[in-house]
């Protein structure tokens, strides 16, 4: 590096400054009521119009005064320019101003609110304020990205990192959204959940909800109704038990028992990740229920009266066991691959028989893929909100209980945050119980060098049996499938079995006018709705999680460990609590979102973030470091290492991390239900409503709908990408000589 | 009691490996392996030599051929159900089990109560110099410690046969010395049968009673290291071991077993091995040309390296190139040099000439 090149103020920095300003002098400094995407502002009273005026003008006019502090973070880092990096004042300028400005922002954020002061102490001591702010705007939220930047350059400049600025600031980034929009609102949560009817904080009120009999009763073994939180947990343990030990099946039929047609059982497993939850119990209504085809011909055939038996633990039980085995079965089918053959072969040669072998080395070897698609499996069936409301009858658990706390009569905020603190107790205790269980063993082969070897076959006593299984399962599936398409197409259900197109005119007809084209179904609204805002996320919770497997495997830094268990936490929470938690933090400012779109595309690139993380980390520690580090001894900073050389030998993974995060965004319900607003209404929480007013015809019409929209999606995925990731076992080599 | 050894003989008879319809990985070989012999398998990378080593451990069946252990055919026999135990290229040590459970697992499965099981495993240890480490798991172990476990594992079954892959391709070089002449004085002092796999020649002469050279599937030659070295088949043996050099040259007369022959006007007599008069090729290992004669055939010194206890030369003339090693480093030739070329009265040998 010349000496010339040293001296001159990094673009980086500039680049911040002027953001810094721009944000406070050009922009609204608050949230504009019509949203983000509205640029009505511009020409209705702008600068000076109190609703629409940048901080400048505000404080100019004498309102806001308490913005006016921020002018020394945005003056200070000026003394900056011109210095060199090595500078010791270079890094305590934009430390002391980063950290000064990205704080005041916070405090004063926290501390003013809708009604003046938010803390009673605060009004004690300055008396009342007579003014109030609303949500942060895209003002406020430019000089907060500019303040924590000019912080990590700070800090970079300091030395952190061996003084990368990209890599500081983009710890900084990831740190600072996962706080605001994972941590900072369940630890809200969490106070609220103190908070008794008065508003005062206290313990007591705590335990008193916490240790309702609504949620621990055990009034089920005497004739009336258990907790819902009782009901949870063991619904949840059994399903995750059963989807594990049916994943296990499906895992070992396809790799080992040579079965020919896997393929046909692959398949089949991607149907239920592209299929909304409860529409698998909405099936499970047309096959068993009261007028259920399979109940009317067995009360048909031995003359008995048709049984709501399905309503309950065993509906809800056999529909989630059908929605999440796939998900269980993907998890494993990469650890069985992942178990590499020379174990097996070694444990062969050493008088280990077939079963022996399987049952000493290959299962234990799997230990970890178990025990990640129990906890999949766990999560997903406590937070699954459709299939309960759906099936449950008066099987209450704590997903629908949180859902009626806050959209039914009882509108109680603080019995939902505890119930969503039961919930996530929960899945944190199965979380840290996992990690326990797996404890500090090593699962992967220690090895330089592979042997390639071929995995034997399992035993015929295995095989057999997990077949039986699969194949059940799958012609189970396949029924339901069957049942959805054709229910969509049948007048009333049970009632008038006539086949019909009504529904889908119902929900999509369409008017060619003269103006164009008029959407005029009902369900064009959600349906347009979900795929912007799906689209929206996609690409948003790629580049997160991208970035964060970056950091992950490719950087060292202080807090690492702490850093990744972060991301890894945020994995157990169930879509629920993301949901609850959500309005209660986000109706208020600083930041205010409830019922903006931008809540749902938030919530789902948190909610879908670990998916982009892992995906992230699978591929990218496919890549030999050698190569970044290649291209840093070429003289690319590490942005443009990232850029240049790990994105484009990434394309295939981003792609399928879009796709999924795009179908996941499609087909979630669990948080989605407590952010929907009119005026945002998605596809899932509209067929739920659908299925309320018992309307199921509609309801799978619309659904059935969703399922080809995104298997197109897939398949047009598997078009691009090709069979890459299915064809691990062709790339692996033999590679001893 | 101690760890003995059951010690047995294994013969191939015509025996082939095809993977699917057209890889013929190993092409209708004979071989046989003395009881309480090291043979080793040695050739380049693909010839078949691990395809023939899981063969032996029934990890692969044969296409077709017999395969005897002992007196036993066990071509049809699962590795499970024969006596032969392997220690893999990556150990395959099991992760989720301590160093003595590793060791204790195929006693388990060959009759022997918990106790029994457990002092022979220990003594195992003892044997690989491991005594101690019993507690650890494989991923607190170095890589030399790993495949000493390995070999403990392997070991402490008494096995017919012991069976190694490619042992010391993940240990670093200095190792590899210690490790192999180990290996070695275990095998000896328990007389066990090992076949051991290496495309290396170094140390395939070091550590074998035996070596088979492989090429393309089939066996090239066996013999002692001495033969091998002294009096190679073919072409391909004489470059595989030794990395002799070879020249071009002629028969120009026979005389009962000795041939005079002819390059570039030089000539040069030693054994004619059955030849016949006519083109042939001369091998000569490196350490075998001499370079400080008054005659010879003419040739300029092209390259000159310095490397410690020797100096390695490359050569240039109307042969080709050719590589040579001199003990001399103190007056070390300069590159450019003009010299005559002369090889050794032993070591060099006649092969057939290019086909
Ligand atoms: N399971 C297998 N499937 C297909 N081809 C194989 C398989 N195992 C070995 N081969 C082929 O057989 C040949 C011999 O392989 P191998 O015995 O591993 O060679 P070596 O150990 O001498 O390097 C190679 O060409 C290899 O590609
Ligand atoms: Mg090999």
């Amino acid at each position: 590096m010349t000496p010339a090149k040293a001296t001159r103020t990094p673009p980086v920095l500039i680049f911040w400054i002027i953001a810094g300003w721009v944000g406070f002098v050009l922009f609204p400094w608050y949230g504009v009521e019509d949203g983000l995407f509205s640029f009505e502002w511009l020409v209705d009273g702008y600068p000076f119009e109190e609703d629409y005026s940048p901080a400048a003008f505000l404080i100019g006019q004498g309102e806001k005064l308490w913005l006016a502090p921020l002018l020394i973070p945005l003056l200070l880092p000026l003394l900056a320019l011109g210095r060199e990096k090595s500078d010791p004042a270079y890094f305590r300028i934009l430390t002391v101003a980063g950290a000064l400005g990205f704080g005041w922002l916070i405090i004063q954020g926290f501390s003013i609110g809708i009604r003046g002061f938010n803390f009673e102490w605060m009004k004690a001591a300055f008396g009342e304020l007579g003014d109030r702010q609303f949500g942060m705007g895209y003002g406020a939220m430019i000089c907060a990205s500019a303040f924590l930047f000019l912080l990590t350059q700070g800090i970079a400049a300091r030395g952190a990192v061996n003084g990368d600025v990209f890599v500081v600031g983009a710890i900084g980034g990831v740190v600072t959204i996962v706080t605001a929009f994972v941590f900072f609102p369940i630890a809200n949560m969490l106070f609220s959940a103190f908070v008794t009817d008065e508003g005062a904080y206290s313990i007591s009120a705590f335990v008193g909800k916490f240790f309702d009999d609504r949620l621990w009763g055990i009034g089920c073994f005497f004739g009336t109704r258990c907790g819902a939180a009782l009901n949870s947990l063991v619904l949840a343990i059994a399903v995750g038990f059963i989807t594990t030990v049916l994943g296990l099946a499906f895992a070992l039929v396809v790799t080992r028992s040579g079965f020919r047609w896997k393929r046909i059982l692959r398949a089949l497993t991607v149907l239920p990740i592209i299929t909304p939850p409860f529409v698998i119990g909405l099936a499970l209504i047309l096959l068993f229920g009261l007028s259920g085809s399979v109940t009317v011909f067995f009360a048909d055939l031995l003359g008995t009266q048709p049984t709501r038996w399905l309503y309950g633990m065993p509906g809800v039980l056999i529909a989630q066991t059908l929605a999440f085995t796939p998900i269980a079965f993907l998890v494993l089918i990469g650890v069985v691959e992942g178990v590499s053959p020379s174990m097996e072969e070694a444990a062969q040669t050493l008088r280990a028989n077939r079963w022996q072998t399987f049952r000493t080395v290959s299962l234990p070897l799997m230990r970890p893929g178990l025990a990640n698609a129990f906890l999949l499996g766990f999560i997903e069936s406590m937070a699954d909100f459709g299939n309960p409301l759906v099936l449950g009858g008066n099987f209450d658990v704590l997903s629908t209980e949180i859902f009626f706390a806050i959209v039914g009569a009882q509108y109680d905020q603080g019995r939902a945050a505890v119930l969503a603190m039961v919930l996530l107790f929960f899945t944190l205790s199965a979380f840290f119980a996992q990690r326990a269980w797996l404890g500090k063993k090593s699962y992967t082969t220690v090895s330089g060098k592979g042997d390639a070897g071929v995995h034997p076959l399992i035993p015929k006593g295995l095989a057999i049996p997990a077949m039986i299984v699969a194949l059940s399962w799958a012609i189970f599936t396949a029924t339901v499938y069957g049942m959805i398409v054709y229910g969509s197409v049948v007048e009333l259900w049970g009632v008038n079995n006539s086949l019909t197109f009504k529904h889908y005119v119902t929900a999509f007809s369409i008017r060619i006018e003269e103006e164009g084209i008029r959407w005029t179904g009902a369900a064009w609204d959600s349906f347009w709705t979900t795929i912007t805002i799906a689209a929206i996320a996609a690409p948003l919770t790629g580049a997160v999680g991208l970035v964060t497997a970056y950091l992950l495997t490719r950087q060292s830094f202080a807090g690492k460990s702490a850093f990744e268990f972060g991301t890894m936490l945020s994995f157990a929470i169930p879509g629920t609590v993301i949901g609850v938690s959500y309005i209660l933090a986000f109706n208020v400012p600083p930041i205010e979102i409830t019922g903006t779109g931008i809540i749902l595309v938030v919530s789902f690139i948190f909610r879908n973030m670990p998916v982009g993380v892992r995906a992230g980390i699978a591929s990218m520690s496919q890549l030999d470091k050698s190569l970044d580090e290649s291209s840093l001894t070429l003289g690319a900073n590490s942005w443009q290492t990232f850029r240049r050389v790990i994105l484009p030998l990434l394309r295939p993974a981003i792609l399928a991390a879009l796709v999924y995060s795009f179908v996941r965004a499609m087909t979630a319900i669990s948080a989605v239900i407590f952010l929907v607003s009119a005026e945002y209404d998605m596809a899932t929480s509209y067929i739920i409503g659908r299925v309320e007013n018992n309307d199921y015809g509609l309801a799978i019409a619309y659904s059935t709908t969703l399922i080809f929209v995104m298997l197109s999606a897939v398949a047009l995925m598997q078009v691009i990408v090709g069979r890459t990731q299915i064809g691990r076992r062709m790339t692996q080599s033999r590679t001893n000589v | 009691m101690s760890i003995a050894s059951k010690a047995a003989p294994i013969r191939f008879e015509g025996v082939s490996k095809k993977f699917g319809k057209d890889v013929v990985a190993v092409d209708n070989i004979d071989l046989a392996v003395d009881a309480g012999k090291l043979v080793t398998l040695l050739g380049p990378s693909g010839c078949g030599k691990t395809t023939t080593l899981r063969m032996i451990a029934g990890l692969e069946m044969a296409t077709s051929g017999r395969i005897t252990i002992g007196d036993v055919d066990v071509t049809k026999l699962p590795a499970t159900d024969r006596d032969v135990s392997m220690v893999f290229q990556s150990y395959a040590l099991f992760p989720h089990m301590s160093v003595l459970e590793n060791v204790m697992y195929g006693l388990t499965f060959s009759g022997f109560g918990k106790g029994e099981a457990r002092s022979r495993a220990l003594q195992g240890l003892d044997l690989v110099g491991l005594k101690g480490f019993d507690g650890r798991l494989p991923a607190e172990l170095s890589g030399g410690q790993q495949q000493r476990v390995a070999v403990a594992r392997a070991l402490v079954l008494e096995p017919q046969v012991l069976l190694f892959d490619e042992p010391l391709s993940n240990l670093d070089a200095k190792l590899r010395r210690q490790v192999r002449e180990d290996i070695r004085a275990i095998q000896q002092e328990l007389g066990l049968t090992v076949v051991y796999v290496t495309h290396d020649q170094e140390e395939a002469l070091a550590v074998s009673d035996e070596i088979v050279v492989m090429r393309n599937a089939a066996i090239a030659q066996t013999g002692t290291p001495r033969e091998l070295f002294d009096a190679p088949n073919d072409r391909f043996v004489a470059d595989f071991i030794g990395e002799a050099n070879l020249i071009e040259c002629q028969i120009v007369e026979l005389d009962g077993g000795t041939a005079m022959i002819e390059i570039e006007g030089y000539r040069h007599q030693l054994p004619a091995r059955g030849l016949s008069p006519g083109p042939a090729t001369l091998a000569v290992r490196p350490s075998r040309i001499v370079l400080d004669g008054d005659t010879g055939v003419q040739a300029t010194v092209a390259k000159a390296t310095y490397v410690g206890v020797r100096m390695e030369y490359t050569l240039e003339g109307g042969f080709g190139q050719v590589f040579a090693v001199q003990d001399d480093v103190e007056n070390p030739l300069e590159v450019g040099t003009n010299l005559y070329m002369s090889f050794a009265s032993r070591g060099p040998v006649l092969l057939p000439g290019e086909a």
